[in-house]
């Protein structure tokens, strides 16, 4: 099924980057869209609580990287269970094909808020435990894209890309291993983290210890995406570990991403 | 002890830094006992001297004789007792920590030979060679909380850079030393100003080897515990405040093992107009962030004790990054909207200090009852002095409240109102209505006795050792490979990696040259490069500047004036490296000393100090802030003293005008040329070589003239992009430099030794490949652009070495023509990477 386009279409869509206190990747999420032409807004939760912003007056919503509330409990726990808050308008929000976004902390409140995997169902099938390594891992990783997928944040990427991972707590792991059957099935494994010939294989190519290397995962619509690397902090070439040794690179890929959302929008 | 000079005369901040002096013998005991006093008499103006010693001893004041005494005559002149309060905030105001007693102080100093009177070491020495500078981009020095210079070409922002020691706290519990350590220095420069963003946090640790095997007295900890628990620290604070850690460096000397040094940096940028303070008598006074608790009550003083048996651990302060995340954020948007006139953090003395280095030109009013409180039984006083972390106190126009209020409490952090500024030159406080002080701000601020201070510099006697490189008979093929293996494995060498990749480095995205480099991202880069567009919005603009230090206590060891050259040189060489503009450097200094109560200490650091002034004045680069942290010694197992050798972290930053020109150190290809920069000497004293092989030498000692002279040409080719790699010869000089440049870019290298440009001509190959010679770097270099490069490097000493290769592995031949190392980049790689990891297990 194709996802229903936004109501709201426009030359910039209206992006809102979600912040709570200690969300640190607000400005460079912001800053990505704005370089493709949206129109990014920072809100804090506290706005949504005061009703100062309506969820459906935006095209777009980014959850972004940080660590929110401190990730006291667990990473992400506090911010997702404020998001439950809202939980009618967001599902209404994801369910009228409205691209969604969670990236790093992001994706660990949608996982916990249970909007992903299964954004219809609203129940919690997977979480986020402790890196394998038992440390904060900051590196640049190889991802294979699953070119099967629905996700329109990934369309027109090639298989291969690369983007860096900064977390500690990024070990995913689903419920049961029936959900696992269930994700293959939906082509909702958007990313996954490979060697840099495309092979699955363990540390420090899969930076966590995630259970079959899944680096991002889509709703079955294609709409939310949430994923642990960070495409932000690849938008121009220089933010590639290895742009000195190259010449072919024009700019990020992670921006490729940010593109997609805004032209799916405007289209 | 912090803020040194860059408030000359000011309270200082953190918290829990070393302090002069007496030991604090009081315990909670025996404050509470004097809480009666707080706002009654402490019969101070009447106690014969003896036993107003004990008290300041017993309640942990840290003033000695001749300041107890100025402070009596100041009430007797008054004709009144001076409350606790009073008291208290005196001797935070005046403590070694805040006011920098022996580096502002007069120091008589004698080498043996001449001997010279300095009525203020850092005047006469830094702060001298900075105003005789003169740098129009120097925006504000030594006066704020962090030192300010331009960024950019705009003209529309500036760049505020600060570096901090944390040393005590951080030998007592090193994972809550190192947070608020790092959480310190990050409100220094949301406090310099009107408030920077910060965009790159930096550490340092020099320790003791985590695999030291020795004894230790009671109560000290192992460095392996301590080097644990502060990078566990910097990672849990510095990750959570969303601000990179993207520099620093590493030193292991088991002389450190007693007293570890923890440098945390911080750089920011801020608009232009938000460069100067302007506090104006109405203002309110606003405290905003965490609540106030006793935690960290007298931590400046606790620090001033040596670290003998149980010492106190709740004289730590206690960290929590989020309340510091709330503060920052609240802070830049009030600071946008231009809703305050003032602001400083809260870090040694608390609100005492902040209040009173606002105030400082105009006077205070102050009502503690306002302040939010952790526990409801603290005593006046202590709510002043109390080193809570996470504070700040600002000046905010009083039809400006509401507004800035409605932004913190949105945030979900405190903001509370204390009094107003006021014009009557005095910093009086209440509680309920009761006074708990009522000082002059001049007498507090300079009615501190000095002492002069001793200083003695002896040569260090030769040492017996046979000279590095003098061993005789025939080369033998597989030694050079051996040592340079064993180097690279070194600890002060290794691959760094392990601690790295626990920082966030790229958050704000903007590390466009990061700290790990090369074809698998695991390469050592000289510096990184911060392009601050999260911070400025401004994408088109390519400006970016570098950070990078100089660091080597061994060449202290030898001469402290050599080091203070040396650390600069390498400091700039590092900036040159990854392709920044040295000639707008500027550098930050940080001292960490023993005692300057010992003469021959004292000796030690006054060379340090004047080989600083010489660095700035040599290669035309201004000091902008520092510090010193003195006292830096312990009893031993033995209970004999164990002082740390004199420690020097130069920090050094500059512009990189155009990101897209920057360099990293890894080679570019097969068959490029290979050019040294730079005269190798006879230069192996405090070496990594004489260190490794027991052999001494003559310390490194730099030419500033020439080198700047050399760094320009360098920078000049780099803009030109005639350079594909760069890479800094430090520890391990020639040998090391290329076998990282190479293991980084999976390249291999052939050298020539007798290529390379000696003085004097003729030197053991041993020599070349490992002495420790500054000003040099390794450049790789396109053939195609080896006419232009030497053209352009004209009068500079430099030579074609050698060049890169396809093959794999290091082949170098010596001055005889023979091959005298070759060995697999395989090998080296392993060396370097195997050692920290394994350390750390």
């Amino acid at each position: 099924m194709m996802p229903s386009k936004p109501a709201l279409r426009g030359r910039k869509p209206k992006v809102l980057v979600l912040r709570a206190p200690g969300t640190n990747c607000d400005v460079e999420t912001a800053l990505a869209f704005k370089q493709v032409g949206g129109d990014a807004e920072l809100v804090s939760i506290a706005d949504f609580k005061a009703a100062r912003v309506r969820l459906m007056e935006f095209s777009i919503v980014a959850i972004p990287g940080g660590f929110s509330y401190g990730d006291d409990v667990a990473a992400g726990k506090i911010l997702a269970n404020q998001v439950k808050l809202y939980m009618k308008e967001i599902r209404n929000f994801v369910r009228l094909g409205r691209p969604v976004i969670g990236i790093c902390n992001g994706f660990q409140a949608l996982v916990k808020a249970g909007l992903l995997p299964f954004s219809a169902a609203g129940e919690q099938t997977a979480s986020f435990t402790a890196n394998d390594s038992g440390r904060f891992e900051a590196r640049w990783t190889h991802l294979r894209l699953n070119t099967q997928s629905m996700c329109l944040w990934t369309q027109g990427l090639p298989e291969m890309i690369e983007l860096p991972v900064a977390h500690g707590e990024g070990k995913l792991v689903l419920k049961s291993p029936r959900h696992l059957e269930e994700l293959k099935k939906n082509k909702s494994i958007a990313l996954q983290y490979v060697s840099d010939d495309g092979k699955l294989l363990g540390y420090p190519h899969n930076p966590n210890g995630s259970v079959f290397n899944i680096a991002g995962l889509t709703n079955p619509e294609g709409n939310c995406l949430g994923l642990m690397p960070h495409p932000e902090r690849f938008t121009v070439r220089h933010h590639h570990p290895n742009w000195t040794r190259q010449t072919f690179m024009k700019e990020g890929i992670g921006l490729e991403m940010f593109r997609n959302a805004i032209k799916y929008c405007q289209s | 002890m912090t803020e040194r000079r860059d408030r000359a005369g000011v309270p200082a901040r953190r918290v829990g830094e070393e302090v002069v002096g007496g030991r604090q013998t009081g315990d909670h005991a025996a404050a509470l006992s004097v809480k009666a006093s707080d706002a009654g008499s402490l019969r101070f103006t009447v106690l014969p001297p003896k036993e107003l010693k004990e008290l300041s001893a017993r309640l942990g004041w840290s003033l000695n004789e001749p300041e107890l005494e100025a402070i009596r005559a100041e009430f007797k002149k008054v004709g009144r007792e001076p409350t606790r309060g009073e008291i208290e905030t005196i001797a935070q105001t005046w403590s070694e920590h805040c006011k920098h007693k022996t580096f502002n102080g007069p120091v008589r100093y004698s080498d043996g030979k001449k001997s010279r009177l300095f009525k203020s070491l850092f005047n006469e020495t830094i702060v001298k060679a900075t105003k005789e500078l003169g740098k129009p981009w120097c925006l504000s020095v030594f006066k704020d909380n962090a030192g300010i210079v331009q960024f950019g070409r705009s003209g529309r922002w500036a760049l505020a850079v600060k570096v901090e020691t944390h040393n005590h706290p951080c030998a007592v519990e090193p994972y809550g030393g190192a947070e608020t350590g790092i959480g310190g220095v990050i409100r220094d420069v949301l406090g310099a100003g009107l408030g920077a963003k910060p965009v790159l946090n930096t550490d340092t640790f020099c320790l003791a080897r985590p695999d030291y095997a020795g004894a230790l007295p009671g109560g000290a900890l192992h460095p392996l515990r301590t080097l644990r628990g502060v990078i566990a620290g910097v990672r849990d604070y510095g990750n959570r405040m969303g601000i990179p850690t993207a520099g620093g460096g590493l030193w292991f000397d088991d002389d450190y093992r007693l007293n570890p040094l923890v440098f945390c940096g911080t750089a920011g940028l801020m608009p232009s107009w938000a460069v100067r303070k302007d506090v104006k008598p109405g203002d309110l006074i606003v405290a905003v962030g965490g609540p106030t608790g006793r935690d960290g009550l007298h931590g400046a003083t606790f620090s001033s004790a040596t670290l003998e048996g149980e010492a106190d651990r709740q004289a730590v302060q206690i960290g929590h990054p989020l309340n510091e995340k709330r503060v920052l954020d609240a802070l830049m948007a009030a600071r946008d909207r231009r809703l305050y006139r003032g602001v400083t953090d809260c870090g040694a003395g608390g609100f005492s200090s902040a209040v009173g280095e606002l105030a400082q030109d105009c006077g205070a009013k102050v009502a503690l009852e306002k302040a939010p409180l952790k526990c409801s039984d603290l005593a006046p006083w202590e709510i002043w002095l109390s080193e809570a972390q996470e504070r700040m106190v600002l000046a905010v126009p009083p039809k400006n409240y509401p507004e800035l209020e409605k932004l913190f409490l949105a945030e979900g952090t405190g903001c509370s109102v204390l009094g107003e500024f006021t014009n009557t030159g005095r910093l009086v406080v209440s509680h309920k209505g009761a006074p708990v002080a009522d000082l002059d701000m001049e007498f507090l601020h300079d009615g501190m006795p000095r002492v002069e201070r001793r200083a003695v510099w002896g040569l260090v006697p030769k040492p017996k050792s046979r000279p590095c490189g003098a061993r005789k008979g025939p080369a033998d093929r597989g030694r050079l490979g051996a040592i340079l293996i064993r180097m690279l494995g070194h600890l002060n060498v290794c691959s760094r990696e392990w601690l790295i990749r626990q920082y966030d480095h790229e958050v704000q995205s903007g590390t466009v040259i990061k700290p790990l480099q090369g074809m698998r991202h695991d390469g050592p880069g000289d510096a990184c490069v911060i392009w601050p567009v999260a911070a400025t919005g401004e994408w088109a603009d390519q400006a970016g500047f570098a950070l990078g230090h100089g660091l080597n206590p061994s060449y202290g060891r030898l001469d402290p004036y050599w080091m203070a050259l040396c650390c600069a040189d390498e400091a700039l060489r590092n900036l040159l490296c990854v392709g920044a503009d040295i000639t707008k450097a500027s550098f930050l200094d940080n001292f960490c000393w023993a005692s300057p109560e010992v003469p021959e200490q004292l000796g030690g650091l006054v060379r340090a100090a004047l080989g600083c002034h010489d660095a700035a004045k040599g290669y035309g680069v201004p000091f902008i802030s520092g510090k010193d942290s003195l006292y830096n010694q312990s009893r031993d197992e033995k209970g004999r003293d164990l002082a740390i050798p004199g420690t020097l972290l130069i920090t050094a930053v500059a512009p990189v005008n155009d990101i897209t020109h920057s360099l990293t150190m890894d080679f570019k290809g097969p068959g490029n040329s290979l050019f040294l920069v730079g005269v190798t000497k006879d230069e192996t004293g405090g070496s990594l070589l004489s260190q490794m092989e027991g052999c001494s030498g003559e310390v490194p000692k730099p030419d500033p003239k020439a080198a700047a002279r050399a760094f320009k040409a360098v920078s000049g080719t780099i803009s030109k992009k005639l350079i594909l790699s760069a890479h800094d010869l430090s520890e391990g000089g020639l040998g090391v430099a290329v076998a990282e440049m190479a293991f980084s870019g999976e390249f291999g290298a052939s050298l020539e030794l007798d290529q390379v440009l000696t003085s004097p001509a003729m030197l053991a190959d041993e020599t070349i490949l490992f002495s420790e010679s500054p000003s040099r770097v390794l450049l790789e270099v396109s053939p195609k652009d080896d006419l232009a490069f030497m053209r352009a490097m004209k009068g500079v000493p430099v030579r074609r070495i050698g060049s890169t290769t396809a093959n794999p592995l290091i082949k170098v031949s010596g001055q005889d023509g023979s091959v005298v190392l070759e060995t697999l980049l395989v090998e080296l790689k392993t060396a370097w990477q195997h050692t920290l990891p394994e350390a750390m297990r």
